[in-house]
């Protein structure tokens, strides 16, 4: 009877991790802005692959796969978030920005930005150098 | 049962995440492709060891996940660097 609740619990884990590991990937391909690709992707990251990770770990039992499930589980869990880090780190530095919205009230809200950053080129310019680099 | 449908969504996570990286605009969407891809590739690792019930094969997702890790920073560390540098220097591209 513990055996096959375990095994519904493993199932339902995995079909959770793979719905939002779907979700995440079908929002990698379907966000407009490289922000929001990088939000989608930092769910799947994490939260499928602890669901999917943990219904291995009921299926697994008490085993030195367990430990090894955990061990993987855990390193991915403090470098997912470094690595996001560091691109959205990299993103910022090398001036890749939203494209402005064309509605007319963005005109301040660039005005200020350039002012308060006095050192950068304008949005545009670095625009099409990021394009022609990409 | 389950583990088959796993695989499945799996290799349907990356086959998305490898269109991405194709047709990304910019140089940071494709690392973003990529390091998703080595994350489900490690996990399409574990998933197959238990399937086919050899559970030693874990040690290659373990390993795989560090090479992923320190990949993916090192090729972030390097556009950064070009990319500080590309102020002074005369920009060469590569195309």
């Amino acid at each position: 009877m513990i055996d096959s609740l375990l095994t519904f619990a493993s199932g339902l884990l995995l079909l959770l991790g793979c719905f939002f590991m779907l979700t995440g990937a079908i929002g990698l391909l379907r966000f407009p802005d490289f922000y929001s690709r990088m939000h989608s992707a930092g769910v799947t990251d994490t939260l499928a692959t602890f669901l999917i990770i943990s219904g291995l770990m009921l299926a697994a039992g008490w085993s030195l796969a367990l430990f090894k499930l955990g061990m993987i589980m855990l390193f991915i869990f403090f470098t997912s978030p470094t690595a996001s880090h560091a691109l959205a780190r990299s993103a910022q530095l090398s001036a890749l920005r939203l494209p402005p919205v064309t509605t007319g009230a963005t005109q301040p809200e660039t005005a200020s930005s350039t002012a308060a950053s006095a050192g950068n080129t304008t949005d545009t310019a670095v625009e099409a150098a990021d394009d022609t680099r990409a | 049962m389950m583990l088959y449908a796993t695989l499945v969504a799996l290799l349907v996570v990356m086959s998305l995440a490898l269109i991405r990286a194709v047709r990304g605009p910019s140089i940071h969407d494709r690392i973003l492709a990529v390091n998703m891809f080595s994350t489900k590739t490690v996990l399409l690792i574990a998933v197959i060891c238990f399937t086919f019930g050899k559970p030693e094969f874990l040690d290659i997702a373990l390993v795989y996940a560090l090479i992923n890790f320190v990949s993916v920073i090192g090729v972030l560390r390097y556009f950064e660097f070009r990319t500080a540098n590309a102020a002074s220097a005369t920009e060469v591209t590569g195309d």
